[in-house]
């Protein structure tokens, strides 16, 4: 007698188990039942769980009777011309939806021929058990599980032509790769979601060797010549906006070129772009610290309205400007209202990023790596036949990785790019590989992708045999041009004195903790001051009650507040932050006394 | 004429080098080629020296530091006995440099005097160091209500394995639990209240209290396992009780050790508790496959055990020793540091580094050590 269970609620009990749940199922599939409803039977408990509740996830399979497919050649047939419909497969008990709990009683038959009596369903496609992007992959079931992973995740982050309308739209941080290919070493899932409408890499040709150390961890040598002819190429879109906001008292924001007078006014020069509406004109050439934008806003409180002052607008300067190493081309403009009813300017910069050292490539295998050299074409190695790789990649990314299928497709995409033919690299249903290097060998190549190359110095040839093919490569959104960060000087926080962090604020790096020990460890005294020196000052100190005295600038005399002039101050330098926390001290009503002595 | 000379030279070297050379010179070297050995081994001893102003402290902290993130967390299995492991990795040298009371599993090793390490009845004589409680020889405990007794039924196999008899058991019972009868009846005993009748929740408690009373063994030591290390036959248990393990006669109180640093500390002195956080946090280190430099370790243990007792580098322990407050302030608990300062009106001196760092002044280390002196005229 086992218990029944209806969404997890007790509802009865049932004599025969076995029965009782093939009846249940066979009503499913007769359609009499809902097709969302799971069946699920625990032998440890001997209970039945019957699901019909939202937020399971469940996968289509095809059903199997007494070891064979219900889904037959006929079936096709009719779904290729149009008699049939997924749903008709549903309603006919053909196919059916398995949650995770229904999926511990089934017995699902990987592909058609290893059918048996005892199996209960059959996959659809074994493709069907990874996600999309992980089906981009080629060769997918050749790689090691970490990497297909990576390798999936990746590709989310290619340059490619994400919406053919890119042109009409105002999309943060956007960028559109100037020649798409679609792969030539593809999946079927390639030609379902119409990935050549939508590509995200290119087709370059790849040799798996070293060049003077500039590929060793991760990184990659690029030809120059590749990259001059259109490689990684891509654009970088990014709006400024800026809204007419409206405050009480009927004041308001106003996008127009700035007066002289307003609060905060920059320079003639950084206003030397904007139109007579405030509003830069399409195709300027802007760079850091231009105005886009020229805005003035009311002043924040009505009552700092400077009564004495009347020549003086109240009004302070909000313009949109470039940011600190920005630069680019204004691209488009629009003018147009928001919900509320505000002037709303939105400005598009456009900025073409030619690939630099720094900038990360992938194959779709997880072999991620970061441009480390760019040599000139003529330096390249090349091979007999006169063929020049557009990229290097290190020979160790792969023993450790075992990335086979980068290797397969490397070798696909020459066989490819020779026969004229695109390769079918569907997960668990590829071209045979020994097929693709019978077919390589027929083109008069070695049949293990390998060639004799020439170093393109010195023109020697090389002792060992190059491996060369051709790969669909990704450009990664993560450009060195919207990360590379230095400071000298730069601004201070208000509070502590202490650099500003961050690359948005021009901040500077922070020497932390740890780094400080190692200058105590090296014993460099004076260093470690010079380091931490970015907020020191200097204070007169009472000698008399040891806390901190004035300096009057106008009558050039120090005073104590409590000791009066007729004591003894000294100037001492410190930290600003040391002077914070001694103010700190005082508020919470420690009295921190400053005894000074002289040092030597 | 050689010996004059090493007598000139043991005023500049250590005795220990003296000795070494001395053994290691051929005899009848001659007095010249003596003279230059001793002139060389003096060179390089004084360029090993560590030079003032040297931050010998951070550098030990980050040689040991540094390696210790490459630790793995693992724990040490014994094959073939069941919940029997040992804390490494970081997690014990954590444990011994923050001088805990309480280890996650404490430990001994003991050894045994010479007719006794061969291996004979070596099983016999570990199981009589393990404590045995009362719960371990009953198979039943039950209170009889209408009696108001509790009755017992012993596990007669086991009390034989442990050469006990019913009647030792009694005696504990009557020794550790005032107020009851105890008696024997065939495999049973039962204990009757002595006095007020009816209070079953007495009972109830004494029950539960009794199961835990200790019979035989030492104290503490929950698992024993005897080993053979090389020729000889050693007890490994689980559980640590230094001081009355050496009290028994056959074990070598010479060579037998506990990983408990604060037993070591009490039963045999600091220098003995010194020497073993030294050898403790060298062996973890040597068991992950790591080279530290003793002398790292030899000076956190000097720093833990200078006042003669032993302190965990915690806010408890060696930082609150600190004589700055700033210091103390900086590293854990700030306000409780500088509250407790204004109350007493602390002076803080500046001279170690943390205060100078916070006051953008030069270290007192390395180069920020010395000053220089000039005469100046009046």
């Amino acid at each position: 007698m086992s218990e029944v269970f209806l969404n997890g609620k007790f509802v009865g009990t049932a004599d025969d188990h076995k029965a009782f749940i093939e009846q249940v199922k066979g009503e499913r599939r007769k359609g009499k039942l809902s097709s969302n409803l799971n069946v699920m039977y625990d032998e440890k408990v001997d209970s039945i769980a019957i699901e019909v509740s939202k937020g399971r996830a469940r996968r289509p399979l095809i059903v199997v009777k007494e070891g064979k497919s219900l889904l037959t050649e006929k079936h096709v047939q009719q779904i290729e011309k149009g008699e049939l419909s997924w749903q008709d497969l549903i309603d006919q008990g053909l196919i059916e939806y398995l949650d995770a709990a229904e999926e511990e009683n089934a017995y699902v038959a990987f592909f058609e021929p290893d059918l048996t009596k005892d199996h209960t369903h059959l996959e659809i496609t074994p493709l069907d058990m990874v996600g999309l992007c992980t089906s981009l992959v080629p060769f997918g079931n050749y790689n090691t599980a970490p990497k297909l992973n990576t390798g999936s995740k990746n590709q989310k982050q290619a340059l490619g032509m994400y919406a053919i309308n890119y042109g009409i739209r105002m999309d943060m941080d956007i960028n559109i790769l100037h020649t798409p290919q679609r792969p030539v070493v593809a999946s079927y899932m390639h030609d379902v979601m119409e990935y050549d409408k939508h590509p995200a890499g290119q087709n370059i040709v790849v040799a798996i060797m070293s060049y003077k150390g500039y590929n060793m961890e991760d990184s990659i040598v690029i030809n120059k010549g590749s990259i001059d002819r259109g490689f990684g190429r891509s654009t970088y879109f990014r709006p400024a906006v800026a809204e007419e906001l409206r405050y009480s008292g009927g004041l308001m924001d106003n996008i127009c070129v700035p007066d002289k007078d307003v609060k905060g006014y920059k320079s003639e020069r950084d206003y030397r772009f904007l139109e007579g509406d405030g509003i830069i004109a399409p195709e300027m050439k802007v760079a850091e610290g231009d105005v886009i934008i020229g805005k003035t806003s009311p002043p924040r409180f009505l009552s700092s309205l400077d009564e004495y002052n009347i020549a003086s607008s109240a009004r302070k300067e909000s313009s949109v400007s470039m940011k600190h190493g920005e630069e680019g081309v204004i691209d488009f403009v629009l003018i147009t209202e928001n919900e509320e009813g505000n002037k709303l300017v939105q400005v598009r910069i456009r900025d073409q990023r030619v690939p630099e050292i720094g900038d990360k490539f992938t194959s779709r295998h997880g072999q991620k790596g970061v441009v480390g050299l760019i040599v000139p074409h003529a330096d390249m190695p090349f091979s007999a036949s006169g063929i020049v790789p557009d990229l290097l990649f290190s020979p160790h990314g792969i023993p450790s990785r075992m990335t086979m299928a980068h290797l397969i497709e490397l070798v696909g995409g020459k066989v490819g790019a020779l026969g004229g033919r695109y390769i079918d690299g569907t997960l668990f249903n590829s071209e045979n590989e020994e097929d693709i290097r019978k077919e390589l060998a027929s083109f008069g190549f070695r049949e293990n992708g390998t060639e004799t190359m020439y170093d393109g110095v010195t023109g020697e040839q090389f002792d060992a045999k190059i491996f060369v093919g051709t790969m669909y490569y990704l450009k990664l959104k993560h450009m060195v041009a919207n990360k590379i960060h230095s400071r000298a000087r730069g601004p201070i926080q208000l509070l502590t004195r202490q650099p500003t962090e961050g690359r948005a604020k021009e901040g500077g790096l922070r020497l932390g903790e740890m780094e400080k020990d190692t200058f105590v460890a090296h014993g460099t005294s004076l260093l470690l001051k010079e380091r931490f020196d970015a907020d020191r000052t200097i204070l007169p100190i009472c000698e008399e009650c040891g806390t901190i005295a004035i300096h009057d600038d106008f009558k050039n005399r120090y005073f104590c507040q409590t000791c009066g002039d007729a004591v003894e101050i000294s100037n001492i330098e410190m930290s600003y932050a040391f002077k914070l926390l001694l103010d700190e001290l005082k508020s919470m009503a420690i009295y921190p006394k400053l005894s000074l002595k002289n040092k030597y | 004429m050689t010996e004059a000379l090493f007598k000139e030279y043991e005023k500049l070297l250590p005795k220990r080098i003296i000795e070494d050379i001395k053994e290691a010179l051929p005899k009848g070297t001659g007095a010249a080629k003596v003279k230059k050995v001793l002139e060389l081994a003096l060179e390089e001893y004084l360029q090993s020296k560590v030079d003032p102003g040297e931050s010998v402290g951070l550098i030990s902290a980050e040689s040991i530091g540094e390696p210790s993130t490459q630790m793995t967390l693992n724990t040490f299995h014994f094959a073939g006995v069941a919940e029997m492991n040992v804390t490494t990795g970081l997690p014990r040298i954590i444990e011994i440099l923050d001088g805990r009371k309480d280890l996650k599993t404490p430990m001994m090793e003991i050894h045994l005097k010479s007719p006794f390490n061969k291996g004979k009845d070596i099983r016999i004589i570990a199981e009589s160091i393990k404590e045995t409680t009362l719960k371990e020889v009953i198979d039943e405990i039950s209170i009889n209500i209408a009696e108001s007794t509790i009755e017992l039924t012993l596990l007669a196999e086991k009390l034989k394995v442990l050469k006990l008899t019913p009647a030792q058991i009694i005696k504990v019972l009557e020794k550790s639990l005032k107020g009851y009868a105890v008696r024997q009846s065939d495999d049973r005993i039962l204990m009757k209240a002595k006095g007020k009748e009816d209070n079953l929740n007495e009972i109830y408690k004494s029950k539960e209290k009794i199961k835990d009373i200790y019979i035989k063994g030492v104290k503490g030591i929950s698992h024993v396992l005897p080993v053979k290390r090389d020729e000889e036959f050693v007890i490994i248990t689980a559980g640590s009780n230094l001081k009355d393990i050496l009290t028994l006669e056959y074990v070598d109180d010479k060579t037998t050790s506990t990983n408990n640093i604060h037993e070591i500390a009490s039963v045999l002195g600091v220098e003995a508790a010194r020497q073993s956080i030294i050898n403790e946090v060298f062996r973890v280190i040597e068991n992950q496959g790591l080279n530290v430099d003793v002398r790292h370790i030899m000076l956190v243990a000097d720093t833990m055990c200078v006042n003669g007792t032993v302190k965990g580098i915690t806010r408890y322990g060696v930082v609150s020793e600190k004589s700055s407050v700033l210091a103390r302030a900086s590293f854990e608990t700030s306000i409780k540091h500088i509250i407790n300062a204004s109350l007493v009106g602390e002076v803080d001196e500046l001279t170690s580094v943390v205060e100078n760092v916070m006051l953008n002044q030069p270290i007192p280390v390395g180069t920020g050590l010395p000053g220089l002196v000039t005469k100046v005229k009046r």
